[in-house]
């Protein structure tokens, strides 16, 4: 009697442990973050570019990069919508009676969701080969693009399926077509559509695999689709391998503005989230 | 009327191209990868590639032996880390906690979720790198920097937590209650109950969660390829650097263009991954909606 509530109270206590490991874990990520990057945050890095010999620990900042991981994650996450809210309806509304294709299809997206950035930046490179386009603010679009699509099909495809079916079918009974029908959908699930955008950006702003290849760096801001870009990720990364200390700072102060901007779209996601299965539930 | 029915048979079509155009890219990548690594596997067998671990690009050598280790090391590392503690964490947010705990608990699963890549690598340089090389190397190896495959796979572990806690908890919450109730009305203990109940009904889904967990570790790229030295020998302890696949890509990609067949090698190690993370990602799937539908009926 004694062993069997020793063992119950020792694995108890494993528990709390290996729960502490892994919360604490966020904790400890971004509080190094904070920790090394707050004494090298200053003004200029949010608001120049990098000045002639940034590179050896002179003047300047990360604007080139911050505008530029906007720019693509912002262009992939809506190209990214434009051709996901119609897949994610067709999935649903189209498909009513196949269920095996219909499932088939989401299984497929979520193996495309797991398909690794930097498959999806060599992919994306190979399309840049074809088309003979050089690195660019265009090239990184599209394999940030194809990176998102899945992420945002199988969330808006979760979202969609929230909508009540007498909804659907209270349209379809008055004499609604089928797209008639969508477009009502459409206007149930706004909050999850923003839900979706930012989930995808927050993706899209954080990935340096993908654009590595395809988008190449600059230290100016691009004016023209066919400019390259410079990405926050990237910029971290080639700071951090620097051998000046005032730059290897400058890559802690990069990962702390990205990481700032991640969290801040990761809460207002959740957030959204939160409102809408309230909605739901009513 | 007509053009109601017009406009609803136009848009039905358009979301059809689109939904084959964006699944067919699926298709596209492993042709295209493979296309491109033809000229790579006319000159050497797949035997050879996969086998031999002299990697000379300047001789038209190459053998991706060391690389496949490198990224076998780290990723083992990695799940041997964060499976038991992802399961025991999944058990207590499930069976235990209170509802205030679990509140406070899950957005900061999701927000750990949402850290992009290279943020866990400027970490695992400040942090782990560090406390390898001045706290754990010294009790085992005369000498280490701290970059190793050890360092990938811890920042690699923390990485998928969120991933395997998300699934298994989901997996646990489809158990049926009364199954639990029937082993603690026997006298059971909650851990008794865990143990001989819940854990063997789990199985399966927590084998789904650890191929996905496999996958996602396999193709992790930037975080990695910070931690773990980047050596092309083949590792033989943990604290020996490593050079998984996904960093051979990411580092080389510059200067591929100069080297004979060399582009072809780095989209053969493309293809290599997407192969095993299509794979791995099928089973994990299959696996994962049989659970999902034999709660439903």
């Amino acid at each position: 009697m004694r062993r069997r509530k020793f063992e119950e109270l020792f694995f108890r206590s494993l528990m709390v442990l290996a729960t502490i490991v892994v919360g604490g874990s966020f904790f400890l990520i971004v509080g190094t973050i904070f920790y090394k990057g707050i004494p090298y945050m200053n003004l200029d890095m949010i608001t120049k570019i990098p000045g002639g010999g940034f590179y050896i620990g002179k003047e300047g900042g990360v604007l080139n990069a911050i505008i530029g991981s906007l720019y693509i994650a912002g262009g992939a996450s809506v190209l990214g919508l434009i051709i996901s809210v119609p897949v994610a309806l067709f999935i649903n509304m189209y498909m009513d009676g196949q269920k095996f294709l219909s499932n088939t299809l989401r299984m497929a997206y979520d193996v495309l969701f797991g398909i690794p950035s930097i498959v999806y930046g060599a992919f994306g490179f190979l399309i840049m080969v074809y088309f003979g386009i050089r690195a660019s603010l265009l090239g990184g679009i599209i394999a940030v693009t194809l990176l998102v699509i899945p992420i945002l099909v199988r969330t808006l495809d979760e979202v969609i399926r929230t909508v009540p079916l007498e909804l659907r079918d209270a349209a379809l009974s008055l004499g609604a077509t089928r797209w008639e029908m969508a477009k009502v959908v459409l206007r149930q699930i706004r909050p999850g559509i923003f839900t979706a955008i930012l989930l995808s950006f927050g993706r899209a702003i954080g990935d340096v695999a993908s654009v590595l290849f395809t988008a190449g760096f600059s230290d100016n801001i691009p004016t023209s689709l066919h400019q390259p870009a410079a990405t926050l990720p990237l910029a971290i990364f080639f700071q951090l391998g620097s051998a000046v200390d005032e730059v290897q700072g400058r890559g802690y102060a990069s990962a702390l503005i990205l990481t700032i901007i991640v969290l801040i779209i990761t809460v207002l996601a959740q957030i959204l989230t939160k409102k809408f299965s309230k909605h739901k539930s009513q | 009327m007509q053009l109601r029915l017009i406009k609803d048979k136009f848009f039905s079509k358009l979301m059809l191209v689109l939904t084959l155009a964006s699944v067919s890219v699926l298709l596209v990548i492993g042709i295209g990868l493979y296309y491109k690594s033809i000229p790579l596997l006319h000159k050497l067998s797949w035997g050879q590639l996969l086998t031999s671990s002299i990697w000379k690009p300047l001789k038209g050598l190459f053998g991706f032996y060391p690389f496949i280790m490198g990224t076998l090391w780290v990723t083992g590392i990695a799940i041997i880390v964060a499976l038991p503690l992802c399961l025991l964490t999944s058990l207590y947010i499930v069976e235990y906690a209170p509802a205030r705990v679990k509140r406070i608990l899950t957005p900061f699963v999701n927000l750990l979720s949402g850290i992009p890549p290279v943020i866990f690598g400027v970490w695992g340089v400040l942090f782990i790198i560090p406390l390898i090389q001045k706290f754990i190397a010294p009790h085992f190896v005369d000498f280490s920097t701290g970059y190793s495959v050890l360092a990938g796979g811890i920042v690699l572990a923390v990485m998928i937590f969120p991933l395997i806690v998300s699934i298994i908890s989901e997996v646990l919450r489809t158990i049926p209650q009364e199954l639990k109730e029937a082993s603690l009305s026997l006298g059971a203990t909650k851990w008794e109950t865990i143990k001989k109940v819940i854990l063997r009904k789990a199985l399966p889904g927590i084998v789904a969660a650890t191929v996905l967990a496999i996958s996602r570790a396999f193709g992790e790229t930037i975080a990695v390829l910070m931690v773990c030295g980047n050596n092309a020998v083949a590792p033989h302890s943990v604290f020996d650097t490593g050079y998984p696949l996904p960093a051979l890509i990411a580092n080389n990609y510059g200067e591929m263009m100069s080297i004979p067949l060399y582009d072809s090698a780095l989209m053969f190690a493309a293809l290599l991954l997407f192969i095993i993370i299509l794979l791995f990602n099928i089973i994990s799937r299959v696996i994962l909606t049989r659970l999902e539908r034999r709660l439903v009926a």
